[in-house]
């Protein structure tokens, strides 16, 4: 029989329980708490999206806002000229920001460190203003999204259904990454991670490998904007802002970053908090901000790192236990 | 377009750029040296302006102002520097902005709760509050001002640095900080010193912008992304480079957004050209940013002695 793991426990409980939030949410009464669970799930998909570039290849994307914006913009500008179709909505979103995520990313993936954290972020802050200028789409006060998008079969209007389709997006996503991570190509991407120079130095064109992780990431979190859009029923250019690209790196860390199911359990922690500490005071960012840095300070490995760091030790403990034994 | 308009805009564009400058050495001086990405600076600009203000309001007294402003900052910057910057020097750029972003939370957060929500005002001072002649054209003695004490500061940091002793220090420290320590100097008080240093001199900025800005929470982050910008732009850690791309900075956005929108509307219809300036005017900096970053990686002005 295989040893029991706590983080696979932990993995398999959260899906269960967001399966069954929706019924929870219709027996209790409460619809707060699939608004809610939806919120969760958008953002656990960006950060599953950011967590592929960040955990994985390095690339410390602090714009990475910008593509939630634009997928909210897919739907947004779509549904103001009266296209309500969800695949047309899905199809221009993935386009927009493959293109968008290629270009940018071609340009930023010049400079390392520092300079790459603040050219993303200077991206994002262009299309920022691009869209705060735009008048026509409602400028800074953003634009309503009165229909939502409408895939033939199902409507995203309906709020159980865009809860299990951002589930089964997101459940998709962490599968996804699983296999890519594990694959050459994500062999690669982490080699690049750890030493660059060296993949180099073997053949691999770093970059394009690097390149393709980032534009896939962009799309991904395209698609988080689409469904972020439909659940909001808006479309603003405070979704680019450079506060929710810092929130999405905060969940990509405070889950576990580098790890597959880290970034849904990162979601899950920092929303909770955020709702906790809003029931308790006004201020309450006055409180999660020392806890930020008090997460940057110690808990470096993230909430699912460490339940992976336990699950190794006890797995050491056993082998230790075998050996010792006549 | 007259001459007198563009002389203006011109005049504009400098004392953006000086502002610019102002918050830009510092970071870039502990980018540099401390290896430390700070996005929190432009927190202490925000304090030093709120701290200014305060005292402004309380005392009348432009200069007690600009004395609770300056030492206000850069104590605050110290206190940062011991309580959380100090142990994340040896960390990865991505635990120091993870830092950093939870100390703009709490200080506009702080800022919100101890002078609320609403823009916060502080007038310019009596004796600056009329206009100057500058050959033959009048501009804001204020502003006028600000281009001064940039000049100024800009002046000071340059024989700080390249003639007093803890100047020396400073350039040993960005060039090999372990050897600098193995001479028996404390470099962790140069590393706090050079901090605090810093956030005076943001401190300075947020104390001369207050009477033409509001002063209010969050007012530090769209200054501090400028402020990125010009120190990546400008090579990072080089003080001169951050002086030089200030400038040019402060110019391009001033000059984007008075001229953009007039020359589009030289050969676009009204509605667009009104529309695209300006969007165009506040993403040139950014457009600039990614060609200067395409083309010498490194920046404009980088350290020569790397």
């Amino acid at each position: 029989m295989k040893p029991w793991r706590i983080s696979q426990s932990v993995a398999t409980a959260i899906v269960l329980l967001l399966v069954l939030l929706p019924l929870y949410a219709r027996l209790a009464g409460e619809p707060f708490a699939l608004t809610f669970g939806s919120r969760v799930l958008v953002f656990a998909l960006a950060a599953v999206s950011l967590n592929l570039v960040l955990g994985y290849g390095g690339m410390v994307s602090f714009g990475h806002a910008l593509y939630l914006g634009l997928g909210a913009y897919g739907v947004g500008i779509l549904a103001h000229h009266g296209v309500h179709n969800g695949w047309l909505q899905l199809g221009v979103t993935i386009l927009t920001c493959a293109i968008v995520g290629a270009l940018t990313g071609l340009v930023s993936l010049r400079t390392t460190g520092i300079a790459f954290i603040m050219i993303t972020l200077a991206f994002a802050q262009m299309f920022y203003y691009l869209f705060v200028s735009l008048k026509q789409y409602g400028g800074d006060d953003g634009l309503s999204i009165a229909n939502r998008s409408d895939f033939g079969l199902f409507t995203l209007g309906s709020p159980i259904t865009l809860y299990y389709t951002a589930l089964l997006l997101v459940l998709a996503a962490l599968l996804a990454t699983h296999r890519l991570v594990h694959a050459r190509f994500g062999m690669v991407l982490r080699g690049c991670q750890v030493n660059e120079r060296r993949m180099k130095a073997l053949g691999f064109s770093t970059l394009r490998y690097k390149l393709s992780a980032y534009t896939l990431s962009s799309v991904l979190c395209g698609l988080a904007g689409l469904l972020y859009g439909n659940l909001t029923g808006f479309a603003a250019p405070a979704y680019m802002a450079w506060t929710l690209s810092g929130e999405l790196i905060v969940i990509v860390v405070l889950g576990g970053m580098g790890t597959v199911f880290g970034p849904l359990v990162g979601a899950i922690v920092l929303l909770i908090s955020e709702e906790l500490l809003k029931a308790l005071t006004d201020h309450w960012m006055m409180i999660l901000g020392p806890l930020i840095v008090l997460a940057a300070l110690t808990a470096r490995r993230g909430v699912y790192g460490y339940l992976l760091d336990w699950d190794a030790w006890r797995a050491q403990q056993r082998r230790a236990g075998k050996g010792a034994a006549p | 377009m007259t001459f007198s308009l563009f002389t203006i805009q011109m005049l504009n564009g400098l004392q953006l750029g000086v502002l610019l400058f102002m918050l830009s050495a510092g970071l870039t001086l502990v980018f540099g040296i401390m290896n430390f990405v700070n996005l929190a600076h432009g927190s202490l600009y925000m304090m030093g302006a709120y701290f200014a203000a305060t005292a402004y309001a309380h005392s009348d007294s432009f200069l007690i102002a600009a004395l609770v402003g300056v030492t206000g900052s850069a104590a605050l910057g110290f206190a940062m520097e011991r309580i959380v910057a100090a142990r994340l020097y040896a960390r990865d750029h991505l635990d120091q902005v993870l830092a950093t972003f939870g100390l703009i939370l709490f200080f506009n957060e702080l800022a919100r709760w101890i002078w609320g929500a609403s823009p916060y005002y502080m007038n310019v001072p009596e004796a600056l509050s009329g206009t100057i002649n500058l050959l033959g054209i009048s501009y804001s003695t204020y502003r006028f001002a600000i281009i001064v004490v940039g000049l100024l500061v800009a002046l000071g940091c340059y024989l700080l640095i390249n003639k007093t002793r803890i100047g020396m220090l400073i350039r040993a420290g960005s060039s090999n900080p372990t050897i600098v320590a193995a001479m028996g100097v404390n470099i962790k008080m140069l590393n706090a010193a050079i901090f605090a240093l810093g956030a005076a001199l943001a401190g300075v900025a947020g104390l001369m912008s207050g009477p033409i800005l509001s002063v209010q929470s969050g007012m530090g982050e769209p200054i501090l992304i400028m402020a990125m910008i010009v120190i990546v732009i400008g090579g990072i850690g080089s003080v001169r480079g951050a002086f030089y791309s200030a400038l040019i900075v402060g110019l391009i956005d001033t000059a984007g957004r008075a001229f953009l929108p007039l020359l589009l509307r030289e050969f676009l219809d009204r509605s667009t050209a009104q529309a695209a300036g300006p969007a165009l005017a506040s993403m040139l900096i950014s457009i600039f940013m990614a060609l200067v970053l395409a083309l010498k990686p490194e920046g404009l002005f980088p350290l020569r002695n790397r």
